[in-house]
């Protein structure tokens, strides 16, 4: 076995006297489909922003392909704090997509995905173009390239968000709650795409969601976060059917009703 | 002198009137960036200076700031011995320009602040520097929210050319003076003069509207 891609060891934050995560253990091996459920309020949602480097922490150590994602090794190979040119190397395998999608709303679908690609990843403007093509097709929205933002139905955005963050190439890809921000009938296109990531065997995915039913379907390990910490986790199958804890019954009785 | 006659030289300083309102517009808005900008920065000098700027350009009145770069500002140049003359026009428009710069900074400070987190997020996920944030993602977003108020800045710059006339350039009510010294026609000449200015605060606005709506365009695309 490999060593994790994502750990957090002992990480505690906390938003003034709250303490949202408190000393969380918690892996993920590279290629993994990890789901993360658990009631509002849990620090699901922090985990993710912590990866993305949108938080800091307080106290503990998360490392991301085996380099600290917060600290850098000293002259001393003690753990400093990491500087801003850390952060940014590290923040190069991750990728983001967002609940209320955050597009670019001045640019243009397709500008929303080239945007990053040429200006921070060097790429040409004909490569990145091609790149964005390639992911709209994935994504199944060749037809909106020249569209804004706000002429498409909040799906179709959230599709872009995910066109957006893979053109990055990230190694870990960073769902939250993409379809909660969604009208019902809107939900299923969104979902279709991320099974269809799921399916590719590199990509890392971690997804925190409401969406019992499709955590299911493409996890390959379900984390139930209760006061900012696992309470349970396991196999989809197990931990929905049969969880050990008292705390999941009640919160998997109570969303699945 | 027939009041017919009164047009060429009032248009002579309508001319000048329009010039020295785009050039200081443009002076002024670029002082606006730059000093707004300024004063959002994390760096303590850079804000202080913008701060600094800012409250004395509005803390003063016009009027004596004009004064005081067309008559102070030579005589302090003589006492250390460089020349500081300026030329009126030069005067004028670095006065004016320098004034509503510092207005303008307000607004573009405001308007930057305006743009919300969730466009940082975004642009801090995809890995921009805060430079490239601040120029491709919330300038090109904080500009269409400036420019109402540009817009009126603009209109009370035109109007504050006006005191230009008090350091003998030849602007528009500079010219309106003179005839009425001459003919002592006030009613009329002053009429004339409301309404010039007037006319021109008129099409002054259609332009700044029609950049509004050019700044704006992706936010009116339609399907």
């Amino acid at each position: 076995m490999t060593d994790p891609i994502i750990k957090f060891d002992n990480v505690v934050k906390r938003f003034g006297e709250l303490t949202v995560l408190d000393k969380l253990n918690f892996e993920v091996n590279r290629g993994e489909k990890v789901s993360i459920i658990g009631p509002s309020g849990s620090g699901k949602s922090t985990v993710l922003r912590i990866l993305m480097t949108l938080e800091s922490i307080n106290g503990g150590v998360v490392t991301v392909a085996g380099e600290p994602l917060w600290h850098e090794r000293g002259p001393d190979g003690s753990l400093v704090p990491a500087s801003e040119a850390h952060l940014r190397k590290m923040r190069a395998q991750l990728g983001m997509v967002f609940q209320q999608f955050n597009l670019f709303p001045h640019m243009t679908v397709l500008r929303n995905i080239t945007e990053a690609p040429t200006k921070v990843l060097g790429l040409s403007k004909k490569d990145a173009k091609d790149r964005a093509e390639e992911l709209l097709e994935l994504v199944g929205l060749a037809d909106q390239a020249q569209k804004y933002p706000h002429q498409l139905s909040g799906g179709q955005q959230q599709r872009v968000g995910i066109a957006r963050a893979l053109a990055m190439r990230p190694n870990v890809l960073l769902f939250d709650e993409p379809t909660s921000a969604l009208d019902p009938e809107l939900v299923g296109e969104v979902l279709n795409v991320i099974g269809k990531l799921a399916e590719e065997h590199d990509l890392t995915i971690l997804l925190v969601t409401h969406e019992m039913r499709f955590a299911r379907e493409i996890s390959d390990r379900v984390c139930f976060f209760d006061q900012g910490r696992i309470r349970e986790e396991g196999a989809p199958e197990d931990l929905f059917t049969d969880p050990n804890e008292e705390r999941t019954r009640e919160f998997l009785k109570a969303v699945l009703s | 002198m027939h009041w017919t006659e009164y047009f060429p030289p009032l248009m002579e300083g309508a001319w000048v009137t329009i010039q020295l309102t785009v050039y200081s517009t443009i002076l002024g808005a670029a002082l606006a960036f730059v000093f707004g900008i300024g004063k959002l920065s994390s760096n303590w000098a850079i804000k202080g200076v913008s701060v600094a700027y800012i409250e004395v350009f509005r803390g003063t009145s016009l009027l004596v700031q004009l004064f005081w770069l067309y008559f102070a500002l030579p005589l302090a140049g003589i006492a250390i011995g460089i020349d500081l003359r300026l030329p009126p026009v030069l005067a004028g428009v670095l006065a004016l320009g320098l004034n509503i710069g510092a207005y303008g900074a307000e607004v573009v400070r405001g308007a930057i602040q305006s743009v919300h987190t969730d466009q940082h997020e975004a642009a801090r996920a995809l890995n921009f520097t805060p430079r490239q944030t601040l120029w491709n993602v919330t300038i090109p977003q904080a500009v269409p929210e400036m420019m109402p108020s540009f817009g009126n800045l603009a209109v009370q710059n035109l109007k504050d050319t006006a005191l230009v006339s008090l350091i003998s350039l030849g602007d528009l009510t500079f010219r309106a003076e003179q005839i009425r010294n001459f003919t002592q026609d006030s009613t009329t000449i002053y009429s004339m003069l409301l309404v010039t200015y007037f006319g021109m605060a008129l099409v002054l606005t259609a332009v700044m509207r029609g950049l509004e709506t050019y700044v704006s365009r992706w936010r009116t695309a339609r399907s």
